[in-house]
């Protein structure tokens, strides 16, 4: 991942295609070993992951700064922009070197540049860019004002339209094309910017290129750190219909409510019968015996509450079965997450998970 | 060179060096320190400089021309970026071509994925002689 912070101090970063440089430089969270609020579950590809469900909008309130950042929408992000350096034979050859390519068709005395080198054109380079336009930079001001400091690359999309050689001199416009809706992502939450170029050689249309970006706040550190480095179990929401529940839990009782007229087993617990309708109802005691009905392996992301030694997993969540015949959702105990079966039979006991909470789960294995 | 839809390409591994990092960022004129200074990605979050994504757009082009021959030209190329490419790690790039048009182009389906996960996924639509518009 490799996301970075970054204030306004360091402009450059978050240039945008449009720009002479940009925003390249971030990509995308990843990997394991990174710092976990900037990591993506798995290296999955990164804007399939921010674009997944939980990454639809952050909240049902009215975004006020969306409509603001969706006005730019449109508007130019870069204006008569000029290459540094006409195309060129030594840049042409330092690419190829670097990236080790060896096509005839970028050397020799009719050479054409890569195609992929379309941006690289564009780019800054150490001395900086001079031409964002001003809405591109009042858009990003806006979103740092509003937290979104940081910056990562998701997407870079770009179509050839004439070769370009050396001597071509290099001009290009950009505009916002879009701005997404807030989404939260593994990252934090934030908007995709969507750029597109246009770059011209001596004036005729050369290529597109249109980038992706998410400008996002980082997602806040982990309670855990904040609480000294120990990290707790969510607290479960206790409500009129369920409150007995946890009333029984307490007293390591596990309750399953019973319809007051067909006298249907249901659970979890709800203010209904699931069979009849009939709001009436009672509970009857689980006897604590149950089984394995089915169950996954949780690997990542990883929450340190959830594991037995603080690694945060894998651990697995299980389906059971209880005697009585309804089923609950709760963790086996006393088995290696890899040897969790469905069938095994499992025994009610209640695990202490820190001064606040108590919950039901299964100690599976024996016999 | 003969292309059908279904053809795989054959892979190429591409040794993620500290030194293909600097190049490639240093070739495509992008000098954030992410992706040269360590010491300053570190202080960014990131456990170490990584590749940034002109090299990466660079490195499939060249994967999928390799590939189909001296007479394939870009058309396109659109990427998307998922792990990124940390010193010491291999990416290994494969493509399958996805369709060959009547205009004598091919559209390539590429991966390219790392000790991470898949560093880059994208779509490469060639011409398939140079002569073709």
């Amino acid at each position: 991942m490799t996301v970075v912070r970054e204030g306004r101090k360091a402009p450059e970063k978050r240039q945008m295609p449009g720009g002479r440089k940009a925003p390249e430089k971030r990509q995308m969270p990843g990997g394991r070993e990174v710092p976990e609020e900037q990591q993506m579950p798995g290296g999955r590809e990164a804007s399939e992951e921010q674009q997944m469900p939980e990454g639809r909008q952050a909240s049902e309130e009215p975004d006020e700064l969306y409509e603001r950042l969706k006005a730019f929408e449109g508007r130019a992000a870069a204006t008569a922009g000029t290459g540094k350096d006409p195309v060129n034979e030594p840049m042409i050859r330092h690419w190829c070197e670097a990236m080790g390519d060896t096509n005839p068709a970028y050397a020799g005395p009719d050479a054409v540049a890569p195609p992929t080198m379309l941006q690289a054109w564009t780019m800054g380079g150490l001395s900086g860019h001079t031409d964002r336009s001003a809405a591109y930079e009042e858009l990003f001001g806006l979103l740092d004002g509003a937290g979104c400091t940081s910056v990562v690359a998701t997407d870079c999309e770009q179509e050839y339209l004439r070769p370009l050689r050396p001597g071509d001199l290099i001009t290009f416009d950009a505009v916002i094309e879009s701005v997404s809706e807030r989404k939260t992502t593994k990252l934090g939450t934030g908007y995709f910017v969507t750029t597109r170029m246009d770059v011209r050689a001596d004036g005729e249309p050369a290529g597109t290129h249109r980038f992706r970006i998410l400008k996002y706040a980082p997602a806040a550190p982990k309670r855990a750190a904040e609480r000294g480095g120990r990290s707790l179990r969510p607290r479960p929401v206790i409500n009129r219909d369920n409150a007995g529940f946890w009333q029984g839990v307490a007293e390591h009782r596990l309750l399953i409510q019973r319809c007051g007229d067909c006298a249907a087993l249901r659970f979890p617990w709800l203010p209904g019968c699931n069979a009849c309708g009939c709001q009436e109802w009672d509970t009857v005691e689980a006897s604590g015996e149950g089984a394995v009905f089915s169950q996954v392996v949780m690997h990542h992301p990883p929450f340190p509450a959830f594991g037995a030694d603080g690694a945060g997993g894998p651990y697995a969540v299980a389906l059971i079965e209880l005697a009585e015949g309804v089923r609950m959702v709760s963790n086996v105990v006393g088995v290696p997450y890899d040897k969790v079966r469905i069938g095994m039979p499992v025994r009610l006991e209640f695990l202490r998970t820190d001064d606040e909470l108590e919950l039901p789960v299964f100690r599976g294995g024996e016999g | 060179m003969k292309v059908k839809a279904g053809d795989e390409l054959a892979p190429l591994e591409i040794a993620v060096t500290r030194t293909l990092i600097v190049a490639g960022a240093i070739a495509s004129r992008d000098y954030q320190d992410v992706h040269h200074d360590a010491e300053l990605a570190r202080e960014k979050g990131s456990p170490d400089i990584f590749m940034n994504i002109l090299t990466t757009n660079g490195l499939v082009g060249r994967y999928v021309t390799d590939r189909l021959g001296p007479l394939a030209v870009l058309r396109k190329v659109a990427i998307r970026l998922g792990a990124p490419n940390y010193p010491g790690d291999t990416m290994v790039l494969s493509g399958t071509v996805n369709a060959v048009a009547d205009d004598g182009t091919a559209e390539v389906k590429v991966v390219g994925a790392n000790g991470l996960g898949r560093h880059v996924t994208g779509t490469v639509t060639v011409g398939l002689s140079r002569g073709a518009a």
